[in-house]
């Protein structure tokens, strides 16, 4: 992965892959712009910007019209990325991503950035644990996840490549690039990391290299535990959810709220189709203070915490 | 299409005038018809459609898409009526279908959808929508250097949302003088004056301090409103806010200047008169 510069060894930060893309694909197409809100240092486009200045529009600490010039954008023939903090993008501007871009279905980019409790302590105002179940109301708004910095600059691709809204939720927190079999990406579909039919674990962004790891110390413990990366929220891979339940149990995780986010989406297809016990791992609500690898430990959203839950929903199958 | 500032002049102000009066009559048979809609905006908002669409804009509705037209951002959608008005009557659908009006499955939502509709650029409604998308379309223009005009039409009630001021303040910073902003001052919001509401004035000067050309005009004087709207922006180095003052009602005696036609619908007798005043 040439994109990423590695944070710590073996460990990368998103956004560096974010930023690469956005610089190669603009490259390669001069219809694309970049939109920021003051957000140029949190979302790495200082390069961008001293390669195209007239081409990264900075439009203040404004977010409402942040998202609404992406669409006034994209109206006059810009393909454009915008991109801010993801609890001011999608808190701040709701509305303007329903009106001017979901329902009026045009061709912006958003891209949250820092998602999550990545800014740890600086608390719930600064995470973003609801924006997946806020954007999920939106039919026609495609949303992704990505987990490592290759499927980043994946999910970035296809943002510019797909003709209509899309959202990308993009994380600071350092994250191994995944081992892959064979690495392909398409909107809408899950990609299956580890084999296994005692239990499926449905996890995205920052939590799935975690639940390899917990698959893996299962599996030396005699229980073989799917791993799905379900990246696309929206359209969600409903056919990989079905073959999930099929191992009779599921334990979905996010760095999210439990309300209403992947958890949430897995769960509504499950009890619809295949009703099978659940296990919706994330955070509960507003968190307390405490940094972002701190309250990842503190609601168990680790290897161990993993294996646990894993165990204790295995139990319940029918 | 052909440049306005070589062929239309004020001798076009009759034609202006009879696309002016056609709006407020349709307009109001469809919200008659409907039982619903805020006639006292159309009739406020009539006088600068028809000047915009049969005076001042560059657009052929044939090629409603074509990367080079001037852009028209109705930010009061609640005033569809009048707006779907001047589409039909520019010819980006045909009449007929404005009596489908509000009627189940219509493209004629009660506010506009471009996905519906051409010569809808966005989905508006909710109120302080309609500068912000204005700005993003002429900051393209401005990075393409195209010669394309933008044109948002807003209340002035509207004016209390914040995001407009957000807007207001990237025009400003970024001399987007392929901007025109249109506030329909008609000075009655929902329920109420604006100024016993959450005052405006003075709004002239609110502009300036953002960074904005001003213009005060008649709002029901279609040769000032065409003056002020077809003026060459080349080199004004501003964005133009025009304050059109205008009254709600405008056109009906009865419905001059009364709150009551915000989202007032008339009775048979009331559409009755109203027609006969508008001749």
């Amino acid at each position: 992965m040439s994109a990423a510069a590695p944070a710590q060894s073996g460990m990368f930060d998103c956004r560096d892959s974010f930023a690469a893309t956005m610089e190669a694909l603009a490259e390669a197409d001069p219809r694309i712009v970049t939109v920021v809100s003051d957000s140029v240092g949190s979302s790495k486009l200082a390069g961008f910007g001293k390669r195209w200045p007239e081409r990264l529009v900075n439009v203040g600490i404004a977010e409402q019209t942040l998202v609404a010039v992406g669409a006034g954008l994209a109206n006059g023939g810009k393909v454009p990325f915008v991109s801010a903090a993801s609890c001011f993008l999608t808190g701040r501007a709701l509305e303007q991503i329903k009106a001017d871009i979901a329902y009026s279905n045009v061709n912006v980019k958003l891209i949250g950035q820092s998602s999550g409790v990545a800014y740890g302590e600086l608390g719930p105002t600064h995470h973003s644990i609801e924006d997946m179940a806020w954007l999920r109301l939106f039919n026609n708004l495609t949303l992704i996840v990505p987990a490592d910095p290759w499927q980043t600059e994946q999910a970035i691709r296809a943002a510019a490549a797909h003709d209509g809204p899309v959202f990308v939720r993009v994380s600071r927190m350092p994250v191994p690039a995944l081992d892959r079999r064979s690495a392909s990406f398409e909107i809408g579909k899950a990609e299956t990391l580890v084999e296994g039919d005692d239990i499926a674990i449905i996890a995205n962004g920052t939590m799935v290299h975690r639940a390899v790891a917990a698959a893996q110390t299962l599996a030396s413990q005699g229980i073989h535990a799917r791993v799905v990366n379900m990246a696309t929220v929206n359209p969600l891979d409903e056919a990989a959810i079905l073959d999930a339940a099929v191992t009779g149990a599921i334990v979905t995780i996010e760095e999210h709220s439990v309300r209403g986010g992947l958890g949430g989406a897995v769960a509504e297809v499950v009890t619809a189709n295949i009703p099978v016990p659940m296990r919706i791992m994330g955070f509960p609500g507003f968190v307390p203070t405490g940094s972002a690898a701190w309250l990842m430990e503190h609601f168990g959203l680790t290897e161990a915490g993993i294996v646990d839950a894993v165990k204790q929903t295995i139990a319940r199958k029918k | 299409m052909s440049s306005p500032a070589q062929t239309l002049r004020n001798d076009v102000v009759p034609l202006i005038a009879s696309k002016a009066l056609w709006i407020r009559r349709r307009s109001f048979q469809m919200v008659y018809e409907a039982q619903q809609g805020h006639p006292g905006g159309d009739f406020s908002a009539a006088d600068v459609l028809a000047v915009l669409y049969f005076g001042a804009m560059h657009y052929d509705p044939a090629n409603p898409h074509d990367p080079a037209r001037d852009r028209f951002v109705m930010s009061k959608g609640h005033c569809s009526g009048a707006f779907y008005a001047v589409l039909a009557a520019a010819g980006y659908f045909p009449e007929a279908d404005l009596s489908t009006y509000m009627q189940p499955l219509s493209k004629l939502n009660g506010h506009p959808n471009r996905n519906y509709l051409p010569g809808v650029e966005t989905n508006t409604g909710p109120l302080g929508h309609g500068l912000p998308v204005a700005v993003g379309i002429a900051i393209a223009g401005q990075i393409d250097k195209a010669g394309f005009r933008t044109f948002v039409l807003t209340g002035d009630g509207e004016l209390q949302e914040g995001s407009n001021w957000e807007a207001a303040l990237t025009a400003g910073h970024r001399k987007l003088e392929n901007l025109t902003l249109i506030i329909d001052r008609n000075r009655l919001q929902q329920g109420a004056r604006t100024e016993d509401t959450a005052s405006l004035d003075p709004l002239d000067d609110k502009w300036r301090a953002f960074g904005w050309h001003v213009e005060v005009v008649d709002g029901h004087d279609h040769a000032a409103l065409l003056a002020a709207l077809t003026a060459d922006p080349k080199g004004r180095g501003k964005p133009l806010c025009v304050i059109a003052n205008t009254f709600k009602g405008k056109g009906v005696s009865f419905m001059h200047d009364n709150v009551a036609w915000h989202h007032g619908v008339p009775t048979k007798q009331q559409y009755e008169q109203a027609m006969a005043e508008l001749v």
